[in-house]
C-alpha cells in the first residue's frame, strides 16, 4: 500500500510540477498581448501589431504544452486518487466544473480566433477575443485556485456517514474561503511577473544583439512597467496573510520558519539555520526580530504558534479521531440510534485526525500509544524541504523585485539598451520565475502533508485501489513524453526567440532586412 | 430550486448534452485527425486539413475537458470508479490526446519533411486512439464491469485491461470510429474543395453505410446476446448517494424494457439507423453542409440510444449488481447539483453563443488560395 501512496504522490508531484512550467506565462503573456495589441488599436502603428503576433507566436507554442498537461490533471484524480474523488468531489468537483463552463471554454474558443482571425475580424473585434483569452485564463486559475484552497483550508463542507463523503454545505464559503482570495492574488500575479521577465529577457537579447532595437525596446518598456506592477502585487499580497486560518496552514507557517517553540509575541524571522526535525530544534539560527511577526500575522502582538505545540493539539485530536471512527464504524455497522449519532456528530470534526492512524493501525480504535506517537510526528511535514524552498522562493521574489524596478527606471529615463550589463543579467534571470513559482508550490502543497483535505482526508488514503505495475507503467511513459516534449518545446522556443520578429516575414526586421542586402550586395 | 430527484434527471441529461457536444465537435477533429495520412497526401493537402479545424479545436476540445468535469462534480462515484478501473485505457486515451495540441501547433512552424511526418503520424494517433478507447469502454458499460465497493466506498477493479477488449466492446470500437471518421469526412467535404473534397465525400459513401450496419449489429447483439440489468428495489428516488442501499439484478432484455415503458425514445435508434442513410445521399449529391448536420444527427442519436437503454444505469457492476452505479446514487448532493446546474444554466447557452458566432466568422472553405495567403501563419 505504502508503495503505491508513494508513487501515486510521486506521479502527482511530477505531472503538477510540469503543468506548472507552462501555466504561469499563458497567465501573464496573455495580458501583454492585451496590452500590445491595445497600443496597436490605438495608436495604429504597425509595429504594436507585430508585437502582439510575434509574442503571440512565442505565448502559442507555450500554450499547446499548458493544454496538454492539463489533461492529464484532469483525468488523474480520477486515475490516480479515486478515493480522494469519491470522498471530496461533492465539493471540489464543482470550482473545476464551472472553471470548465466559464472559463476555459471562453478562453480556447478565442484563442483560436486570436491567432486565425486577424483578417476575419476588425481590429477591436480581435481585441475583444485577445481580452477574453486573458480574462478567460486568469478566471480559470480563480477556480482552479478555489479548489486547491480549499484542500488547504476545507470550508463550507461536512462529513456525510450515509454517503461516506465530504458534502458541500455552503458554496459561498467555498468560494470566498480567505485561502483561495489570497492564494488567487498571489499565484496570478506571480504569474503576470512570469510573462513579464520571459518578455523582457528576450528583449533584452535583441537589445544586446543590437538588433530590431525599436521593436525591443517598446516590448521592454511594456515588460518592465507590467512586471513592475506584477513583482509588488505578488510580494505585498503575499501567500502569507492565508497562513492564519486553519490547522495545516499554521503548521506550514511553522514550518516555513523551522519554528519549533511558540515564542511571545512578535515572532522574529528566521534569516538562516538548519532544521533538525529529529531534535525537533534549529541549528544554527539567525534571527531578525520582529519580521516575521509583521510578515505572518500582519500584527506585532499576534504569536505564530510552534511546532511543538501543534503536535500536542494533534495527539489531542487524534484520540478524539480514534472515537469518532469508532463512532463510524458502528454506524456503518447499522447502529443508527439517536445517541450514536449525537455522540459521532460531537467528535466527527477530529474524523480526519482519526484516519491518520490507518497507516499504523488499520482498526484505528485499537491503536496502541506507540502508534499514535508515530502517527503525531507524522501529522507534519519534513521541516527543512519547506524552510529552504520558502527562502529559495522569496531569494528569487526579490532579485526579481530589483530587476525590474531598475528596469522601470531605465524605461522612465529613455535609457533601454545603454547599460549592456543590466541586460545581460536580465537574459539569465529568465528562469528566476520558474523556479520561485515551483518553490512556492512545494510550500503549499508538500506543506499540507499528511493530508490530500487538510483535517480531512490524509494523502495516504486517498489514492486508488490499483497496482503498482500500473503505476510505473503510467509514469515511465508520462515520463517519457514530458521529457521529448519538453525538448521539443524548448528548442521551438529558442529558435523563435532567436530569430525574433523576423520569424511573421513581414520583410522588416532583421534577419530580412539582412537577406535584401545581401542580394542587393 | 429542484428536488433532488429532478436534479438527478437533469444531470443525466446534461452529461447527455456534454458528450453529444464532444462527438458532434471534437468528433470532427478527430475524424479529420484519423483521415490525415488518409486522404492527405501531400504536405499541402495535410496543412489545408489540418487548417479547416485550426481555429476551432481547442475549444471544441473543452466538451471532452468539461464532460470529464462535470462527471466528476455531478458523478464523483462514477468518475472515481470508472476513471480508476479503466486504468490502462484512460492512460492510453491521455497518451493519445497529447498529441493533438503540441501536433496542431507545431507540425508547420519547421519544414523538414521529417518532422511534419513524425506530427502527422501523431495527429493520426490522437485522432483513432481516443475513439475506438471511447467505443470499448462503452461497450464494456453495456456488459457491466468488474468492480466492488468495501464497506467504505473504496472501489476495486477486479478485471484486467485485456478483459476490456472482448468482441462485443471491439466491434463498439470499430463502430465508433467509424462514426468520428463519417463526422471528420462530412466536415471535410464542407470545408475543403478540389480533390481533396471529393476525397472526402468518397470516405463519407463508404462510412455511412458501414456505420449504419455496425449500429444495426450492434443493437442485434444487446437485444439477443447481452443481459441487461434491472433496479429490483430502490426505497427513495429522491435518497440519499449511496449506490450500496439497493438491489439490482442480471435480466435479458433489460436494456430493451425502456422502449416498451417509453416508446418515444425508440427515435433515438430510429435516428441512428436512418441517418446513415442521409448522409450517404447528401454526400452522394454534393450537399456537404447537410451531409455535415446529418452526421451529427446520427452521433446525437447513437449517444441517445446508448444512454436510454442502460438509462438509470451508468455502470452496471458485473460481479455485485447490487453495487451497480445509477443515476440514482451515484451523484453529488443536491446542493451541489442546484449550484452546477444554476451555472449550467447561465453558460451554456453563452457558450452556444460564442461557439457559434466563433464558426460564423471563420465560415468558408479552405483551399490552395487561403493556404497562399496565409504561409507563414496558417499551421
Amino acid at each position: 500500500m505504502d508503495d503505491i501512496v508513494d508513487l501515486s504522490r510521486l506521479q502527482f508531484a511530477m505531472t503538477a510540477m510540469y503543468h506548472f512550467l507552462f501555466v504561469p506565462l499563458t497567465l501573464g503573456l496573455a495580458w501583454l498581448l492585451l496590452i500590445m495589441e491595445s497600443l496597436y488599436v490605438m495608436t495604429g502603428k504597425a509595429v504594436y501589431k507585430d508585437m502582439t503576433k510575434f509574442w503571440g507566436k512565442l505565448f502559442g507554442i507555450n500554450f499547446a504544452l499548458g493544454v496538454t498537461t492539463g489533461l492529464t490533471m484532469e483525468f488523474q484524480f480520477g486515475t490516480n486518487w479515486a478515493y480522494y474523488s469519491h470522498y471530496v468531489g461533492d465539493v471540489f468537483g464543482a470550482p473545476l466544473a464551472i472553471e470548465g463552463m466559464m472559463a476555459f471554454f471562453l478562453e480556447s474558443t478565442f484563442v483560436g480566433l486570436f491567432f486565425f482571425g486577424w483578417d476575419r475580424l476588425t481590429k477591436l473585434q480581435h481585441l475583444g477575443a485577445t481580452c477574453l483569452v486573458a480574462f478567460g485564463s486568469s478566471m480559470s486559475a480563480l477556480w482552479i485556485l478555489i479548489a486547491n484552497a480549499w484542500m488547504q483550508n476545507p470550508v463550507g463542507a461536512e462529513f456525510n456517514y450515509t454517503t461516506m463523503r465530504m458534502e458541500m454545505t455552503s458554496f459561498a464559503d467555498l468560494v470566498f474561503n480567505p485561502v483561495a482570495q489570497v492564494k488567487f492574488v498571489h499565484t496570478v500575479a506571480s504569474g503576470y511577473v512570469t510573462g513579464a521577465m520571459f518578455v523582457l529577457a528576450i528583449s533584452s537579447y535583441y537589445l544586446l544583439k543590437g538588433r530590431d532595437l525599436a521593436f525591443a525596446k517598446r516590448s521592454f518598456a511594456i515588460a518592465a512597467a507590467f512586471g513592475t506592477a506584477g513583482i509588488l502585487s505578488t510580494i505585498v499580497l503575499g501567500d502569507e496573510s492565508g497562513y492564519e486560518v486553519g490547522d495545516v496552514q499554521k503548521v506550514k507557517l511553522a514550518a516555513i520558519e523551522s519554528e519549533w517553540e511558540t515564542h511571545p509575541a512578535p515572532a522574529s524571522f528566521t534569516l538562516f539555520g538548519i532544521p533538525n526535525q529529529e531534535e525537533q530544534r534549529t541549528d544554527y539560527a539567525v534571527k531578525i526580530p520582529y519580521a516575521l511577526g509583521i510578515i505572518a500575522t500582519r500584527s506585532i502582538d499576534e504569536q505564530v504558534i510552534g511546532l511543538k505545540e501543534l503536535m500536542v493539539q494533534h495527539e489531542e485530536r487524534i484520540r478524539n479521531g480514534m472515537i469518532a471512527y469508532g463512532h463510524l464504524t458502528d454506524l456503518r455497522g447499522g447502529d443508527k440510534s439517536a445517541e450514536k449519532i449525537a455522540a459521532f456528530e460531537q467528535v466527527k470534526a477530529d474524523l480526519g485526525y482519526g484516519l491518520l492512524l490507518k497507516k499504523y493501525a488499520p482498526n484505528v480504535v485499537d491503536a496502541t500509544e506507540e502508534q499514535i506517537q508515530l502517527a503525531v510526528d507524522y501529522s507534519i511535514p519534513g521541516v527543512a524541504p519547506m524552510f529552504w524552498s520558502f527562502r529559495v522562493m522569496v531569494g528569487c521574489g526579490v532579485l526579481m523585485l530589483f530587476i525590474f524596478l531598475f528596469a522601470f527606471y531605465q524605461s522612465a529615463r529613455n535609457r533601454i539598451g545603454k547599460n549592456k550589463i543590466f541586460h545581460k543579467i536580465v537574459l539569465y534571470s529568465l528562469p528566476l520565475p520558474w523556479i520561485a513559482m515551483e518553490a512556492g508550490w512545494i510550500v503549499a502543497e508538500y506543506g499540507r502533508q499528511p493530508w490530500a483535505i487538510a483535517e480531512i482526508l490524509p494523502t495516504h488514503m486517498g489514492v486508488s485501489s490499483i497496482s503498482s505495475e500500473k503505476l510505473i507503467f503510467s509514469i515511465m511513459s508520462i515520463a517519457a513524453f514530458y521529457t521529448v516534449l519538453l525538448v521539443i518545446e524548448m528548442y521551438l522556443m529558442f529558435r523563435f526567440a532567436r530569430l525574433g520578429p523576423s520569424s511573421l516575414k513581414t520583410g522588416k526586421y532583421h534577419f530580412e532586412q539582412l537577406a535584401e542586402n545581401n542580394q542587393q550586395g | 430550486m429542484f428536488d433532488y430527484e429532478t436534479l438527478k434527471l437533469i444531470w443525466w441529461l446534461l452529461i447527455g448534452v456534454l458528450l453529444i457536444g464532444f462527438v458532434i465537435t471534437d468528433g470532427f477533429d478527430m475524424g479529420v485527425g484519423a483521415l490525415l495520412p488518409v486522404i492527405g497526401k501531400t504536405d499541402q493537402e495535410r496543412r489545408m486539413m489540418i487548417n479547416t479545424i485550426a481555429p476551432h479545436w481547442e475549444g471544441n476540445q473543452v466538451w471532452l475537458v468539461l464532460a470529464a468535469g462535470a462527471i466528476f462534480a455531478a458523478w464523483p462515484t462514477v468518475y472515481a470508479t470508472a476513471f480508476s478501473g479503466f486504468y490502462v485505457a484512460m492512460m492510453l486515451t491521455l497518451f493519445a490526446l497529447f498529441f493533438r495540441p503540441v501536433g496542431f501547433d507545431y507540425r508547420s512552424k519547421i519544414s523538414d519533411p521529417l518532422w511534419r511526418s513524425s506530427w502527422d503520424w501523431g495527429i493520426f494517433t490522437g485522432g483513432v486512439v481516443p475513439p475506438i478507447i471511447f467505443g470499448v469502454a462503452f461497450g464494456n458499460l453495456l456488459q457491466g464491469v468488474p468492480f466492488v465497493f468495501d464497506e467504505y466506498l473504496r472501489s476495486t477493479y477486479q478485471g484486467s485491461f485485456l478483459d476490456l477488449l472482448n468482441p462485443f466492446a471491439l466491434l463498439v470500437g470499430v463502430f465508433s470510429l467509424t462514426l468520428f471518421v463519417l463526422q471528420g469526412s462530412t466536415w471535410l467535404q464542407m470545408k475543403t474543395e478540389g480533390v481533396l473534397q471529393q476525397r472526402a465525400r468518397l470516405v463519407s459513401l463508404y462510412c455511412a453505410p458501414i456505420a449504419m450496419l455496425l449500429f444495426a449489429l450492434a443493437g442485434v447483439w444487446v437485444a439477443y446476446g447481452i443481459d441487461g440489468y434491472v433496479i429490483t428495489s430502490l426505497a427513495d428516488f429522491s435518497g440519499p448517494a449511496n449506490p450500496l442501499l439497493k438491489s439490482a439484478q442480471l435480466q435479458s432484455g433489460a436494456w430493451l424494457a425502456n422502449y416498451d415503458k417509453y416508446p418515444l425514445t425508440l427515435t433515438a435508434p430510429v435516428i441512428g439507423l436512418s441517418f446513415p442513410i442521409l448522409v450517404w445521399v447528401a454526400s452522394k449529391f454534393n450537399r456537404n453542409a447537410f451531409a455535415f448536420f446529418f452526421s451529427s444527427v446520427t452521433q446525437a442519436g447513437v449517444l441517445m440510444t446508448f444512454a436510454f437503454s442502460m438509462f438509470p444505469f451508468i455502470m452496471p457492476s458485473s460481479i455485485e449488481p447490487n453495487f451497480s452505479l445509477t443515476v440514482w446514487d451515484a451523484v453529488s448532493s443536491e446542493m451541489t447539483l442546484n449550484i452546477m446546474t444554476l451555472c449550467a444554466a447561465i453558460f451554456l447557452p453563452i457558450i452556444l453563443l460564442y461557439t457559434c458566432w466563433c464558426y460564423f466568422k471563420m465560415f468558408g472553405r479552405i483551399g490552395k488560395e487561403y493556404m497562399a495567403k496565409n504561409k507563414h501563419s496558417a499551421y
